[in-house]
This record gives C-alpha cells, sequence and structure tokens, in this order.
C-alpha cells in the first residue's frame, strides 16, 4: 500500500457495470514526509474519503478484492483506508 | 487506473485466438489538463470508448477483470469514459499535507 492525498474526482457516466455507484477519486501519492512522490493516478474509493484527505490505497488486482465481485471489477487502484495520523521514527533515514 | 486519450485502433488479423471479436484502441497517457504525455499503450476496449475520449484504463492482471477479457492475454482494458474531472486541491496546500 501507499500514502496519498486526495486532490480530485472524475465523472464518468459510461464505465464497467460493476463500477456503477463507485467515486472515482484522484489521488497524489506521498512519501512519509508528505511530500508529492510521483504522478497522480486514479483509484476507485471504497471507504468515502473526502477533498483533501490523506488515504492509503492498494494497487495491482488486489484493488478490487473490496469488491463484491472481484473477478469482474476491472480496478487497478483502491483507497481502502482514511489515514488520521502518521509518525515516522526518527531513525528510519 | 491511468487517464488516456484514444489515439487510434488496430487491426489483426493474425493474433492469438483468444483475442478474437476484441477492439483495440491506441491510447496516449494524458495529465490532469488532459495534455499528452509520452507514454502510449494498446488497450481493449470494454465501454465502446470513440476517437479522441479520454477514458480510464485498468492495467496489469486487472486488465483481465471484465467479462469481456477474463482469461485471456490482455493487461490493459478500458473500462470508463471520463465525462468530467475537477481537481479542487490547489498546488499551494500540498505542503502540509500531513501535519
Amino acid at each position: 500500500m501507499n500514502i496519498a492525498k486526495v486532490i480530485g474526482t472524475i465523472w464518468a457516466t459510461v464505465k464497467d457495470d460493476h463500477l456503477q455507484g463507485s467515486k472515482l477519486q484522484i489521488i497524489q501519492p506521498l512519501n512519509e514526509k508528505g511530500e508529492k512522490m510521483g504522478q497522480p493516478l486514479t483509484a476507485v474509493d471504497t471507504v468515502g474519503a473526502g477533498q483533501n484527505e490523506v488515504v492509503f490505497y492498494v494497487t495491482s488486482r488486489e484493488a478490487a478484492l473490496g469488491f463484491p465481485e472481484p473477478l469482474l471489477t476491472p480496478v487497478d487502484a483502491a483507497i481502502v483506508g482514511i489515514i488520521d495520523r502518521v509518525e515516522v521514527y526518527s531513525n528510519s533515514e | 487506473m491511468l487517464l488516456g486519450r484514444v489515439v487510434g485502433t488496430i487491426w489483426a488479423t493474425k493474433k492469438d485466438e483468444k483475442l478474437e471479436g476484441m477492439k483495440f484502441q491506441i491510447v496516449r497517457a494524458v495529465d490532469l489538463d488532459y495534455r499528452p504525455l509520452n507514454n502510449f499503450l494498446v488497450a481493449v476496449d470494454s465501454v465502446g470508448a470513440g476517437a479522441g475520449e479520454i477514458v480510464l484504463i485498468a492495467q496489469g492482471s486487472s486488465g483481465r477483470l471484465t467479462w469481456l477479457t477474463k482469461d485471456k492475454p490482455v493487461d490493459a482494458v478500458i473500462m470508463a469514459i471520463v465525462d468530467r474531472l475537477d481537481v479542487e486541491v490547489p498546488e499551494s496546500e500540498w505542503e502540509e499535507a500531513l501535519k
């Protein structure tokens, strides 16, 4: 999993049927210090994260495991948690 | 998922027989302002996207998670056509992301 910030939303009426009703959020991956890391991507939101919230997300096929029919839900990134607090131990450098 | 624009189509009569009946679209990755990035890929179209449309693509083994591409040698599928995209968090607010 990785940390990211929710920076936007995507509206798509025409999409795979299993994604009807799912929210598609644009997220910017962050490192443990909260700095931008890499390119933004789109993730399906299974926990109802809001704008500006810091979340953690899972990628690859595992992203579909939160759905009722994981074998027929074409997603490769899903927000699976909203972060309250991050603690980085000082000797992590 | 990857944001991209459909820029072309591929026809291939000689191909893995499991790929029969699939539409292959050439997609160019775009940034959040729909400006082209230098990253192309071929994706199977499962939602009927037209040329020039902005789409979302699931890659890797997630590309097989549709009725059309199930158990097929496919690693990228167009699974949504983007109507609108809103980026609401201005760059200036990113610094105190985790404070």
